[in-house]
């Protein structure tokens, strides 16, 4: 595997893993709507600010989420273009149900599926 | 025709896949647990191992997948209608609630020619919530779906 592919790769693996946390979904929800401070971000979850800065952190790891300087204040803003890249897990999440449903096909077309014992039709 | 996800509106995912088989057949197909364990496997790797189905209105469910490593992914739900073959409505949640409370979904059964076209619309709290959905999606499937991943990502 080349340099470039294996760098790819890790930074394929921290989005996978800073998307695996629900409270990091949530945050990035929330910084769809725009920029926040971190206390802001910290606000709708049970939270310390430090926790909160943790998790952040693995999101600008993975490079979802970047922190502007303004003053004192760093807020957090979302990277688009990762999220972009984000968006084509649409297709990772269709190939699941489609594994499923082929699944489904073949034991349609097998006639493995009995009519059911009170089948009005 | 392979499944269609899109996205609606503002909190709707609709998921479409048509079935070369008649309608009342694919209809029990999604609603009889002996039967939905046979295929629902969910991602890569996981099984079915829990599916009980109270099909009627009112009804509960409750499905349980198991994963190659031993994980536990558990959904239940309660079902608002059930108009068989045409349309039920239920509502879902999973236990570690990755979706911000219940979504509500819609699967409706269409003849088509000598097959079945089915289209799952599932109603999100918010678009946050769909969108982390779709995002935690791409985790779970991540093992079957990394090669795709991968040659997308690296071009």
């Amino acid at each position: 595997m080349s340099q470039a592919a294996t760098q790819d790769n890790d930074l394929l693996d921290a989005v996978f893993a800073a998307l695996a946390d629900p409270t990091r979904r949530a945050m990035l929800g929330r910084l769809a709507r725009g920029e926040v401070s971190v206390s802001e971000l910290a606000k709708p979850f049970n939270l310390s600010q430090p926790a909160i800065t943790k998790h952040l952190k693995v999101l600008e790891r993975a490079g979802l989420v970047n922190r502007s300087r303004r003053g004192q204040q760093r807020p957090a803003v979302l990277n688009p273009e990762r999220l972009d890249e984000a968006s084509r897990c649409l297709e990772a999440y269709r190939q699941i149900w489609e594994a499923n449903f082929s699944r489904l096909d073949q034991l349609l077309a097998e006639g493995e599926l009995p009519s059911p014992p009170d089948d009005p039709a | 025709m392979t499944t269609q996800v899109t996205r609606s509106g503002d909190r709707e995912l609709v998921i479409t896949r048509r079935f070369n088989a008649p309608r009342a057949q694919v209809f029990d197909a999604f609603t009889h647990p002996e039967w939905v364990k046979r295929w629902l496997h969910g991602p890569e790797g996981w099984t079915l191992e829990t599916c009980e189905i109270d099909l009627q209105k009112g009804g509960a469910f409750r499905y349980q997948w198991r994963g190659d490593k031993g994980e536990v992914m558990g959904m239940s739900g309660r079902f608002l209608s059930v108009d068989r073959p045409e349309k039920t409505v239920h509502t879902e949640i999973f236990d570690e609630d990755w979706t911000g409370g219940e979504t509500r979904v819609t699967t409706a059964y269409f003849e088509e020619g000598q097959g079945t076209r089915v289209e799952m619309t599932i109603l999100y709290a918010s678009l946050e919530v769909r969108e982390g959905a779709i995002e935690s999606g791409m985790a779970d499937g991540m093992e079957a779906s990394f090669a795709a991943l991968e040659a997308t990502l690296i071009q």
